[in-house]
């Protein structure tokens, strides 16, 4: 393994020349921004796994009652898969150079992904209606509170897109927004596996 | 020279001051009162082990600075790593700390492990005051619910178990234990984190609510101990001190009658109808707070079943 | 690739990667105020750290005067004094020496130490530090509320921090929570940039391997802040949903003060486990910044490479790495399973073994060495002793049964401030003396210097130690006032003056030093281009301080470790990092022909 030859290295010995090869690159053959966001999405696993750890250890006390999944959700679902496809198809169509495919396969992700957010207020509507309240049971709780969180991840991935849509608009050159939709599809389906677990858990739940 | 020299006599003058203390500080343990000599064994054994890597880091330091301080000119020795002598360091090393660990994990084998026949009995916490529960003639402690708690039940146990009707409550006031007899104190509080320490015994716990956490020792001196509250339970915490009084198994027998069981409270609340029975909650927040001292009578019973 | 024969590259280029897009202030406002420069957002990050730990430090007199002299200040009743050590507790550990460390330091010596322009993304740097700002605000906020800041000591632990008996318990519980949570995401935006700057934007010939120490452990304490601090945020935002909403995540059923509470089924050790998850990371992730910059302090001052470089670096790594499996040994007498203390105790006392020999590397650094004793000299000797200290009271507290009767004495506040608090402190000092010349290009005042390290490593030695033999009689921490006992003797209630009397004294001489701080601004003397003659990149700009930028035309070509000191032959005691092995010999006519490739160090 490259990371274990390199710290084992006696560094007082290798004087002269870049120790080795000569590289352009950091420790990953990569551009930083790419390796920003795995770092991040690193984190944001953690985040969501300890969460996750929380459900499963409070799910095990006898008081838990399983909320009822509203049919809304499936709808949900698939808009945030639809999401991430266009999403994929946009990063395709940047890596080809076909403009105009590329504009519009992003504007329609962003509006599956507003959908999604919409209807994800809508369960919550739904559910207030029927008497689900935060405080009557830890179920309900961490429903709206992963719910909750899901969603502001993907309010922020919004952001990071539409400034991505506005400066394609306004004339970037074609390296750089390849990259920016490139990783924003990688945040786009990162976010959709989350759900799924999530979705998972309540289900199963 | 001469700053290395001020420096060298400030390193040494840290490992004569720290070991100095050491040995003469009037500081130190309070006298044993129960079975946990061992743990006392361990932190000495400790306090050997890790001194002399104390003394002899900080000295070697000394020797160093005093040894080869800055001169013009002069080039330090250029030896970027000893492997041999990192491997030996890393040895002796672990061999110290399996050597400090080792007796620890046995003593808290025998901490955690309960000896058989070790009698049960309960102390509840509840801001900021210690209650105490005794098993009756049957030996064994009732049932309890935090949700049955009320005016006339303080402890909240389930009025419906039958082991439960003769246990002995004590609230507000001492307890008693009888010497040389393991006791095995189940924890359990009402509200919030309390912790049950009596210095003397070395053992203690934090209680949870929702759950009864657990220790046990065995008293093996007679006499009258405090206890105090080990865990931040709100702004009285400093105030939470009750009593332990450890005495002959007679004198625990005579006192042990005198005590009240849950039946009995239970009727003599019934007659007088809850008139003047005051709730544990007497003591708000404010009145243990404002006045500091005013509130540290710890042998004032706040839960009166006996007017 | 450890037996590289030594080649003599004539001429390597440059790394200049067009892919850094320097961002270029505008104004005066996205200069000084807005900027993006690290450099900047260090001193930023590092003036807010220190005027709050400032607020801080006047908490710990308050508590003193009331552990002193009870019964004396008729202003500090039991719920101002729990406020003031919750206060002081959370802002000194988060909001002073992780901001420091990591925002402060992390930000300004990365980028020069790697060799890079700036940081990775200039934006998102900026981004964190006015998030920290705002995380501070709101800090500051809970003073001013009604009930005033929360009282439930700097863990928090449910079910008290959010019930009616802790003061604060209305709104201060809610802003220290809400601060908390944005000091996360913040810190997320900036160790982003730390990580991924150290990973990609070192400059040609910048191996992992020759990297400063200090680069390592800031690396190193940010990936641990990473993935640590997400648990604290899980913590935090469950226990916002039990005080706001009324979940029952932590709460169990509960009974307060004869009431019945809607509460039920939840469990308080959940959120231990969740707040040492990150707690224990937290201690290393203040102490692996302090681990490398004293590395360095100690390398550059005592005129001789760190001793067993790669060792030190694999010990900061499995550090790290173990510091994530020891978490609940802050939880031995918690009422969890009592035989998790088994392997807590274990992992515990394992990871003394590679945090000893850093301790035994930096005073074998000293052997043989051309010791200088100047001012972060001075302050690197007085950390290794508080934290030879500190490390082995740790001992006795990682040791399950040990700790039985310990925790929650004075034992572990001694304890924890002399490894954590004194300790790192005591680096920050020496970094600030070491790092000065180079941020404003003038000395701090000698003097002052010294008269603040006397008072300080002195007086904080005389406060700190004393206090364990307190906690070894079975004084408990966080009590209002001790009362009456009958194992405590009255002269305890004397040493307690008397280490209010020292605190005292070393809090002010605390102002020596920032008055030293802004006076050596202007009036210090001139410090040139490396006074301390180091060998590492952050000295070799061509500017002091470092413009925009870092360094001139053409980013620096490493050819060499950051600790080539006395090397044989060599004609000064140090070779800069960016200096070629021809170059040295070109200067000196005499040196042997493998100059610097020492290929065989005695053993």
């Amino acid at each position: 393994m490259n990371f274990f030859r390199e710290i084992t290295q006696k560094p007082w010995l290798t004087t002269d020349g870049p120790g080795g090869e000569i590289r352009d690159h950091g420790a990953f053959a990569l551009p930083k921004a790419t390796v920003g966001v795995r770092v991040f999405l690193v984190v944001v696993t953690v985040l969501f796994s300890l969460f996750a750890v929380a459900y499963s250890d409070r799910m095990a006390v006898a008081d838990w009652r399983a909320m009822p999944e509203p049919w809304l959700l499936w709808p949900n679902t698939l808009m945030l898969i639809l999401g991430s496809v266009a999403l994929h198809g946009a990063s395709l169509s940047a890596r080809r150079g076909r403009m105009d495919d590329l504009r519009s396969r992003l504007c329609l992700a962003g509006a599956f992904s507003i959908a999604f957010l919409v209807g994800q207020a809508l369960v919550w509507r739904e559910l207030f209606a029927l008497g689900y309240y935060a405080a009557d049971n830890p179920a309900n709780a961490f429903f709206y509170l992963l719910t909750a969180l899901h969603g502001l991840h993907l309010l922020g991935g919004l952001g990071v897109l539409a400034w991505t849509v506005t400066r394609i608009y306004g004339g970037l050159e074609p390296e750089k927004f390849k990259r920016s939709v490139d990783l924003c599809a990688v945040y786009w389906h990162f976010l959709l596996v989350v759900w799924l677990i999530l979705f998972g858990l309540l289900l199963f739940t | 020279m001469k700053k290395g020299f001020g420096v060298a006599l400030l390193l040494i003058l840290v490992v004569v001051g720290t070991v100095g203390f050491h040995v003469f500080s009037p500081w130190w343990w309070t006298e044993l009162a129960s079975n946990w000599g061992y743990i006392d064994d361990t932190i000495i054994l400790t306090f050997w082990v890790t001194g002399v890597v104390f003394v002899a880091v900080v000295g070697f330091m000394a020797y160093c600075v005093l040894r080869f301080p800055y001169q013009e000119g002069r080039r330090s020795e250029y030896n970027p790593e000893n492997k041999k002598l990192e491997w030996w360091l890393i040895g002796l090393t672990s061999f110290g700390v399996v050597l400090m660990l080792t007796p620890g994990l046995f003593v808290w084998n025998d901490f955690v492990s309960v000896p058989k026949g070790a009698a049960e009995i309960e102390v509840m916490g509840q801001q900021w005051q210690w209650s105490y529960r005794l098993p009756g003639k049957d030996g064994v402690l009732g049932t309890t619910d935090v949700r049955q708690v009320n005016d006339t039940n303080p402890f909240g146990i389930n009025p419906k178990d039958p082991k439960g009707q003769d246990d002995v409550l004590i609230a507000g006031d001492d307890l008693h234990l009888p010497l040389d007899k393991p006791v095995k104190v189940l924890l359990r509080s009402l509200d919030v984190l309390h912790d049950f320490y009596v210095p003397q015994f070395r053992a203690k716990m934090d209680m949870v609510p929702g759950a009864v956490t657990y220790f046990w020792f065995t008293p093996t001196r007679t006499g009258t101990f405090d206890v105090l509250c080990f865990e931040l339970c709100g702004v009285g915490h400093y105030a939470m001190r009750s009593k332990v009084v450890v005495e002959k198994e007679d004198k625990f027998q005579a006192w042990l009658k005198k005590q009240q069981t849950f039946a009995q409270s239970l009727r003599e609340a019934e007659n007088q109808s809850g008139g003047e029975s005051k709730v544990a909650s007497a003591l708000g927040p404010e009145n243990a707070a404002g006045g500091g001292s005013g509130s540290r009578d710890h042998g004032a019973p706040t839960v009166r079943v006996n007017p | 690739m450890a037996d590289i024969v030594p080649t003599a590259v004539d001429d390597i280029p440059s790394a200049e990667v067009a892919e850094v897009d320097l961002y270029h202030a505008r104004s005066w406002w996205t200069k000084y105020v807005f900027s993006q420069d690290a450099k900047v957002i260090a001193v930023q990050y590092s003036c807010t750290a220190i005027a709050i730990g400032l607020v801080a430090l006047v908490l710990s007199w308050l508590m003193r005067l009331q552990l002193g002299f009870p019964e004396s200040f008729s202003f500090i009743d039991a719920s101002d004094y729990y406020q003031f050590i919750t206060m002081h507790g959370m802002i000194m550990v988060i909001y002073l020496l992780t901001a420091l460390f990591l925002g402060g330091f992390g930000n300004y010596l990365i980028p020069l130490m790697v060799g890079a322009r700036d940081m990775v993304f200039p934006y998102v740097n900026m981004l964190s530090f006015w998030v920290y700002l705002l995380a501070v605000a709101v800090l500051v906020a809970s003073f001013f509320v009604p009930g005033g800041p929360t009282g439930a000591g700097w863990t928090l632990y449910p079910p008290q921090a959010i019930l009616s008996g802790t003061p604060g318990s209305e709104y201060g519980i809610i802003l220290m929570l809400v601060s908390l949570a944005l000091f996360i995401i913040g810190f997320t935006m900036g160790g982003l940039n730390y990580v991924v700057t150290v990973l990609q934007a070192r400059t040609r010939g910048m191996t992992l391997m020759r990297l400063p120490l200090t680069v390592w452990g800031i690396f190193v304490a940010t990936i641990l802040a990473l993935l640590a601090f997400p648990a604290l945020f899980v913590g935090c935002v469950m226990m916002i949903f039990d005080r706001v909403l009324g979940s029952s995540f932590f709460m169990p059923a509960i009974v307060e003060m004869g009431q019945q509470l809607s509460y039920g089924g939840g469990s308080p050790l959940l959120f231990q486990h969740l707040f040492w998850f990150f707690g224990h990371p937290e201690v290393y992730i203040v102490a692996l910044p302090a681990f490398g910059i004293v590395s360095d302090l100690l390398s550059v001052h005592a005129r001789r490479h760190i001793f067993g470089y790669r060792m030190m670096v694999w010990a900061i790594v499995i550090i790290g790495a173990l510091s994530f499996v020891v978490w609940a040994h802050h939880m031995y007498v918690s009422g969890m399973n009592p035989w998790f203390g088994f392997f807590f105790a274990t992992t515990t006392l394992i990871i003394a073994v590679p945090t000893a020999l850093k301790v035994y590397n930096w005073a074998l650094t000293l052997w043989r060495a051309n010791i200088q004793f100047t001012l972060p000299m001075l302050f690197a000797l007085g950390f290794i002793v508080t934290f030879v200290n500190g490390g082995i009271t740790g001992l006795f507290l990682g040791n399950v049964v040990v700790d039985v009767p310990l925790s929650d004495t004075m034992f572990v506040v001694a304890h924890f401030h002399m490894v954590m608090g004194v300790a790192p402190i005591l680096v920050i000092f020496g970094a600030i003396y070491h790092w000065y010349p180079l941020m404003t290009g003038r000395m701090l005042d000698e003097k002052m210097g010294q008269f603040h390290f006397w008072v300080t490593f002195v007086g904080a030695y005389t406060i700190f130690l004393p206090l364990h033999y307190l906690g070894l009689l079975g004084v408990p921490r966080r009590y209002f006032e001790m009362g009456e006992t009958s194992f405590i003797p009255a002269s305890a209630q004397d040493l307690n003056a008397f280490v209010t009397v020292v605190a005292l004294i070393v809090g002010f001489a605390q102002i020596v030093f920032l008055f030293n701080l802004f006076r050596s601004l202007r009036h210090g003397k001139v410090a040139g281009r490396n006074p301390w003659k180091a060998a590492s990149l952050e000295w070799q700009t061509d500017d002091v301080p470092p413009g925009h930028g870092n360094f001139g035309e053409h980013l620096p070509v490493v050819y060499r470790w950051a600790y080539d000191y006395s090397v044989p032959g060599a004609p000064d005691d140090f070779i800069p990092q960016n200096v070629p092995s021809n170059a040295v010999a070109e200067n000196h006519a005499e040196a042997p022909s493998a100059a610097d490739g020492i290929e065989a160090p005695r053993t």
